[in-house]
């Protein structure tokens, strides 16, 4: 909310400056977002009176004027604005001013001295209006400095303020806030009741009394709706950021910024019948104000009349009674709606106002007949009129009630960590305009009609704490009792695999969980029946679906750093990932939701950074396989053949951990490498974290003091043949003196025919008690022979 | 014997000069064998003891002996002198560019929120708050009705927060995208009361949450996913005060820093009571004198405590939000939010 710095002091005026008065309001919770001056520095400008104007002889478009600007002496003043004209006040800037960008000398113009300059708005910084002279009110005292006349040092300030602080959304409200922090009487402007002169009046029906139960109506005739809005309201209601438009809408808009009461005014040779206050009809159809038809959805309050609806209730007013510029008698309403009536609905319709922003978070049900007889005050002023009395209609078992709460100091002290004395309470918060009375050890608080924020003791509490100040509440280290937390060896947390996976050379990326549809048919590999989580209102159309693999968001880091011209992208994310379960898994946070932690890397280009004395070579399956093996590690991992469509049918495999499935890795489908113009394939891994979270037990094992023996096995087998099959059938078969059996080399070539391979093993052989001999050395390696003749048709090399 | 004596002594005097003559290893072997070889000067007068007469022998026996001593402690002293200068000259040979650069793999790194994450959850568990974690698509109960949130609060509509499609094709209105991490507060509290529920009173509560969360929102300041971390402290006597004490406390930890304004100011969120918002202002540095927001906070309401299980007349608590992607932003002094996002190696790449 934007209001003027000089209207809230014509209200409350403490001593502070405004940015000490800003201060203030900050540390209440009425946060100052925006201090802005009203006219730039200047100085040396005064109302002046323009008394001739001839043609200057050598300028069409140049006039010479004799100006009075209070100095003592007529000034000779060249002018080129259209508007000048004899009589007209305006703004005048003498030899020796300074404007914003400018100072103003004794010149020469077209070989005629000029001694100032007449001034628009804009050459005083103060609009951007072209038009001309900034034509003064016929009232402007000749002389006076101009900033004083304009009140052009004078602040704009605006505060955001939060919902629960509907009761500032006034001049008023944000005084009596100043008051009460600062001491500063409040002045509340004096409205009188305006005597009726005439007895026409509207019925009022509240057919919905729990949405309206209050309602006030008065007619006032002969209005001058050509009227000119006084200079002072105009400048206030636009230093507020609402546009002046005619004197009545003018000052309805005033009293609804002045006191918090939003008014509308409705034309009343426009209206037939009484006024009632009540939900839509079928197909009933209204014109807003805005120029937009809507069909009011049926729990949208409606002012209508005998005939039709006249208006949005709280909300707008319909365009075909509204106010015109030839209406004469107009109908003002001052009503209370209740918030909940209101809250949501012009979100709906697609836009706010004013009126629907006051009244969703709650306006002073007892303020409608105080700013009815405000608005008519200074409609009366303004452009005359007969006055009607005011016919109000009430509901009083609907009015919101004000249900006394109890304050505990004892409770205050507990909460706040501060004394909080009944007394000191008290003082603070009747300074807010409730009502307290000390009963025993507690208070007991009645909230005014204004606040509809004071229900329950916590309430109290907050306003008691604000009041007292944040700043003088100690901030100390709490005392608490301390118990160590358990700490399990057998699981790590996602820092530390995150950890791992940086030592191994990738960089840690966040991408976003909703992602490209594309994405998900590409690399997700969820079967046709499986459509992805789909965004309701997504921000863009490839932000549509939430994921349901990794994947996609490490491809598109690969192509944006491709684009940037990094060859070389290892990259990894940590997130969740998003499926749809039918199995109403009562474990699961969310019903229906499987929400999975993974672990997903990417590398492409070279395996190491390009580096002398390491050949160059492209990263391959083995590198990346022994990056998933060194994350589980200690764990033995297995590795089985993949379908996968993100992947390379023959370059891919699904990671095994205790016969589960724990995860993919692999080099991307061609297909893929081709469509997002990658050149050249990257490796991929995809992990389940819970799964990398788990570490094994650790079991000791004798070592033995004795030397073990080494025998290698090279053996011919089929091209085909997976390698980790013939160490699984030798391991199976090794009696337990052999410790271990690696494979050292895998060999295709010279001495093979095209379709075979030789693995070459070592055997490992050590017993813990005693020397192994020669005989059973030999017997050991001959039968391991033997059963990979027979499983495998293996032939020795 | 003075003869033998003066021999001897000769010997000795010509053998160590013979030994340093001696410039490679087999050299010095060569004049050892002149001395202390099977025909060297030495072994001959040892051979020759035996045909004195016993008294001389005695005597002869033991000069020989000490100039034999002599001769060999000078050739182990000159075969040491060879064998460095050999492994010096070798070593000579040996010397490497040490200003080539190492070989092999380097370092990865953590992403800037992640490193932020990591320095936060240290420093929370150094006084006793676990860690918890929560689920992202959220259910509109814990994300909004258990934190206290009616049902006409604007935070629900569609401007704000992320809605799924059910498989109908219609809006789900019982799930969501979480918009803050608070809903794992409802989580922690539920579970932990469960978990005590045998004891008289509850034992404190300390847990941070971080992860993502979304909102309706892209610009220049704002990312649809962006991270927060929710802390929360329940016990009997938690106040405001202490509440003020460990953010604050946190606050100069984190930026390592006292040259830093940290200030409470009242605002307004449906889960806290009292709450305000943390402002804090560098008393130097590029960002010298801005108040900065960088979290929200408060008394947990006592609907809050109730939904989660604990009694608000018997315990009182605190929790606050943080921006971890805002707090990365200032540490490292991080100009656009956006480069968190987007994944480029050479800004990643500056965090390991």
């Amino acid at each position: 909310m934007q209001f003027s710095e000089s209207w809230l002091r014509s209200l409350c005026n403490p001593p502070l400056n405004t940015e000490a008065l800003c201060h203030v309001l900050t540390m209440a919770g009425l946060e100052v977002e925006d201090v802005k001056t009203v006219a730039p520095e200047f100085s040396g400008v005064f109302v002046a009176q323009v008394l001739t104007v001839e043609k200057h002889p050598d300028a069409d478009k140049l006039n010479l004027c004799t100006v009075d600007a209070g100095q003592g002496e007529l000034l000779h003043i060249v002018c080129g604005a259209p508007n000048v004209a004899a009589g007209l006040k305006v703004p005048c800037a003498v030899v020796g001013a300074r404007l914003p960008g400018m100072d103003i000398k004794q010149a020469k113009v077209r070989g005629i001295e000029s001694f100032g300059m007449l001034c628009s708005s804009r050459e005083l910084g103060i609009a951007d209006d072209h038009g001309g002279l900034l034509v003064l009110p016929e009232d402007a005292v000749v002389g006076e400095n101009i900033r004083s006349c304009l009140d052009l040092d004078d602040h704009l300030i605006t505060i955001k303020l939060t919902p629960n602080r509907a009761d500032c959304l006034s001049l008023l409200g944000i005084a009596r806030e100043l008051s009460a922090l600062t001491g500063a009487p409040l002045m509340p402007p004096e409205v009188m009741p305006v005597a009726a002169v005439h007895d026409t009046q509207r019925t009022i029906i509240l057919d919905a009394p729990a949405a309206c139960p209050r309602y006030c109506g008065r007619i006032v005739r002969g209005v001058n709706a050509q009227a000119a809005t006084p200079e002072w309201i105009k400048q206030r209601i636009e230093r507020s950021g609402i546009r002046s438009i005619s004197a009545v809408v003018d000052i309805t808009n005033y009293v609804m910024l002045e006191l918090g009461q939003p008014l509308h005014a409705f034309d009343d040779a426009k209206l037939s019948g009484g006024i009632h206050v009540r939900y839509p009809q079928p197909d009933e159809r209204l014109l807003l104000l805005n120029g937009v038809e809507i069909e009011p959805a049926p729990d949208m309050l409606l002012i209508a009349d005998e005939k039709r609806a006249l208006a949005l209730a709280g909300i707008m007013g319909g365009e075909p009674s509204s106010v015109t510029a030839v209406s004469t008698d107009i109908f003002l309403e001052s009503a209370f709606f209740a918030p909940e009536a209101i809250a949501g609905k012009a979100r709906t319709l697609g836009f706010s106002s004013d009126a629907s922003h006051r009244y969703e978070r709650g306006v002073d049900f007892d303020l409608p007949r105080l700013a009815i007889e405000r608005a008519t005050a200074l409609i009366l002023a303004c452009g005359g009129g007969q006055v009607g009395s005011i016919t109000e209609a009430v509901s009083p078992e609907h009015l919101p009630r004000r249900a006394p709460v109890k304050l505990r100091p004892a409770r205050a002290t507990k909460v706040l960590g501060i004394d909080v004395m009944p007394e000191r309470a008290a003082a603070l918060l009747r300074g807010l305009g409730l009502r307290v009375a000390q009963e025993g050890d507690h208070l007991v608080v009645t909230p005014p009609s204004f606040r509809f924020d004071i229900e329950i003791e916590e309430d109290l509490i907050e306003e008691i704490a604000r009041l007292h100040g944040y700043d003088n509440i100690p901030s100390i280290p709490p005392v608490a009792r301390v118990a160590m937390m358990p700490a399990t060896e057998f699981s790590r947390g996602p820092m530390q695999i995150r950890q791992a996976i940086a030592q191994r050379d990738y960089h840690e990326t966040v991408t976003y969980s909703f992602v490209d549809s594309a994405w998900e048919a590409d690399f997700s590999n969820t079967t046709a029946t499986a459509q992805p989580i789909v965004l309701a209102n997504p921000i863009a159309s490839n932000m549509s679906v939430m994921r349901s693999t990794l994947i996609g968001g490490l491809v598109d880091t690969l192509v944006t750093n491709r684009k940037r011209q990094t060859e070389r992208v290892r990259v990894f994310e940590l997130g969740r990932c998003f499926f749809r379960t039918s199995n109403k898994n009562n474990s699961a946070p969310v019903t229906g939701f499987d929400q999975p932690l993974r672990l997903a890397g990417l590398a492409a280009g070279f395996a190491a950074p390009d580096q002398w004395g390491v050949p160059p070579r492209r990263v391959d399956f083995y590198d990346i396989k022994a990056d998933v093996e060194a994350l589980f590690s200690p764990h033995e991992l297995s590795f089985e053949p993949l379908i996968h469509s993100a992947f390379h049918p023959g370059r891919s495999a699904r990671v095994m951990l205790n016969n589960q499935p724990v995860g993919v890795l692999g080099e991307l489908h061609p297909r893929w490498v081709e469509k997002y113009s990658l050149g050249q394939a990257p490796m991929v891994f995809e992990l389940e974290l819970a799964a990398l979270l788990m570490t094994p037990p650790t079991e000791y094992a004798e070592v033995s003091r004795l030397p073990a023996v080494i025998r290698d096995l090279a053996l011919v087998v089929p091209q085909t043949q997976p390698s980790s099959a013939v160490r699984n059938a030798l391991l199976a078969a090794a009696p337990a003196l052999v410790r271990d059996i690696m494979l050292f080399d895998v060999y295709q070539g010279k001495g093979l025919s095209e379709n075979q391979k030789s693995l070459a093993f070592h055997i490992v052989m050590q017993d813990t008690q005693r020397t192994l001999e020669d005989a059973e050395i030999e017997d050991v390696v001959a039968k391991l022979l033997v059963v990979a003749q027979n499983d495998f048709g293996a032939s020795l090399r | 014997m003075d003869n033998l004596d003066q021999h001897l002594d000769q010997l000795a005097i010509s053998a160590i000069a013979d030994f340093a003559l001696a410039n490679e290893p087999a050299k010095l072997e060569d004049a050892k064998a002149v001395y202390l070889g099977k025909e060297g000067s030495l072994t001959v007068l040892l051979k020759g003891l035996g045909k004195l007469p016993p008294d001389e022998r005695k005597v002869a026996g033991a000069a020989i002996n000490v100039a034999k001593e002599r001769i060999e402690s000078a050739l182990v002293t000159r075969r040491d002198e060879l064998k460095n200068a050999r492994l010096e000259a070798q070593l000579a040979t040996e010397s490497l560019d040490i200003t080539l650069p190492g070989r092999g793999m380097p370092c990865g790194s953590l992403h800037p929120v992640t490193k932020s994450l990591l320095r936060i959850e240290q420093l929370f568990r150094s006084i006793g708050f676990d860690v918890a974690d929560g689920p992202e698509i959220e259910t509109d109960w814990h994300n909004f009705t258990a934190l206290n949130t009616p049902e006409n609060h604007p935070a629900r509509s569609m401007h704000d927060t992320f809605y799924l499609k059910g498989e109908d094709g219609k809006v789900q209105d019982d799930v969501l995208l979480r918009t803050h991490t608070s809903p794992v507060q409802i989580r922690t509290m539920l579970a932990h009361v469960e978990r005590y529920k045998h004891l008289d009173t509850l034992p404190e509560l300390r847990v941070i949450c971080p992860g993502r969360v979304y909102r309706v929102d892209s610009d220049a300041t704002h990312s649809p996913m962006f991270h927060q971390v929710e802390g929360l402290w329940i016990g009997e006597n938690v106040s405001f005060a202490d509440l003020k004490g460990v953010v604050a406390d946190f606050l100069r930890r984190f930026f390592e820093s006292d040259d830093m304004t940290v200030r409470f100011r009242p605002s307004f969120f449906p889960f806290t009571e009292p709450s305000a918002e943390i402002d804090v202002a560098f008393t130097s540095g590029s960002l010298q004198g801005r108040w900065l927001e960088i979290a929200g906070c408060g008394m947990v309401h006592p609907n809050v405590l109730r939904f989660g299980g604990f009694d608000p007349e018997k315990y009182t608590g605190f929790a606050f939000g943080m921006g971890p992607d805002r707090l990365a932003m200032l540490r490292y002094s991080i100009p656009d939010l956006r480069l968190f996002f987007e994944g480029d190696l050479r800004f990643l790449a500056q965090f390991n």
